[in-house]
């Protein structure tokens, strides 16, 4: 109520952003270091990377705001993942 | 006069304003300063500039100051990048590459020594191809990356400023390359501090040629 709409209600997107193959990745190195000693063994290319939950009116924005700020394509890799099904109050009715 | 950007998280602004100190005039430029046209050079300082918050320098790339600074250095401005100022410069696109974090995953700071190599414009002919310098670091992320292709064209056309003296490479860089410089020359980025290598009191004044190029050059004759 109020609140000025462009597009339909908002939805909700994931961003997930990887190291990109063949870049090293010190911190997953680390936590694949770490494992054996807490009895997880069989462990293998463990890679950290990031992810960034947001609510977008027009989805057609995020792969420019993707790869202009949340990931930088030289060294990552970003994949997008839109939840088409619900807007992003969840259709409350509040 | 020589500008010193400072942006919310900078914190090396004061000791660059007093290595500026030292070859000239300087005043701190607030990072939503756009008009740079009383600068002669500008410094990016280091420091953790909007917290680091996503990557090192994503962010400050889209601060109002920062599109002063890609004028100014488009119109060949001499500008100096260091160490968060170097991950700025790389995110901006004024310099190619880019930092990520320490190869060891720990925070450095050390002294080390650096050679310069054959490069160009400003700031190259301050220097000599093989100088020793020895200045600090202290970086989480300064392991500098570019692809091959890019490093051979970086090589191929004289770009890199700097490179850590053989076995001394403390984070992981590519071809242990510590500093590079844009096509013309007039935008040198490096992850080693200058502006703490300016009076051997504290060790080393090697920094102080770096600064020396930002001053106003003598109109030629």
């Amino acid at each position: 109520m109020g609140r000025a709409r462009r597009y339909a209600d908002p939805v909700k997107a994931k961003v997930l952003i990887r190291p990109k193959e063949g870049i090293l990745d010190p911190q997953g190195k680390a936590v694949e270091r770490a494992l054996p000693a807490l009895g997880f063994d069989g462990i293998h290319d463990v890679r950290v990377g990031r992810l960034v939950e947001l609510e977008v009116d027009d989805p057609a924005k995020l792969d420019s705001l993707s790869e202009k700020l949340l990931a930088n394509p030289l060294i990552e890799d970003y994949e997008i993942v839109v939840d088409e099904s619900s807007s992003a109050n969840g259709g409350d009715p509040a | 006069m020589i500008g010193v950007i400072q942006f919310p998280g900078s914190c090396d602004e004061r000791d660059a304003l007093s290595a500026v100190a030292r070859v000239g005039e300087g005043r701190l430029v607030w990072h939503e300063e756009t008009d740079l046209s009383d600068l002669d050079g500008v410094v990016i300082p280091g420091g953790f500039s909007y917290g680091d918050y996503l990557r090192a320098g994503a962010i400050a790339r889209f601060s109002p100051a920062m599109e002063g600074v890609a004028r100014f250095a488009a119109e060949g401005g001499p500008v100096l990048g260091i160490c968060n100022g170097f991950q700025v410069l790389c995110e901006a696109g004024l310099l190619p590459g880019a930092l990520l974090p320490n190869e060891g995953l720990r925070f450095i700071c050390r002294q080390v020594a650096l050679v310069a190599e054959d490069f160009g414009g400003p700031f190259g002919t301050q220097l000599a191809q093989g100088d020793r310098l020895s200045i600090p670091v202290k970086h989480m992320s300064g392991r500098y990356f570019a692809p091959d292709v890019e490093l051979d064209r970086l090589e191929a056309d004289g770009r890199i400023a700097f490179r850590y003296s053989p076995g001394e490479n403390p984070n992981g860089s590519v071809r242990d390359v510590a500093g590079i410089v844009n096509e013309a020359g007039n935008v040198l980025g490096l992850m080693p501090h200058p502006e703490h290598a300016v009076d051997p009191l504290t060790g080393s004044d090697d920094g102080l040629a770096l600064f020396r190029a930002l001053a106003r050059q003598p109109a030629a004759a």
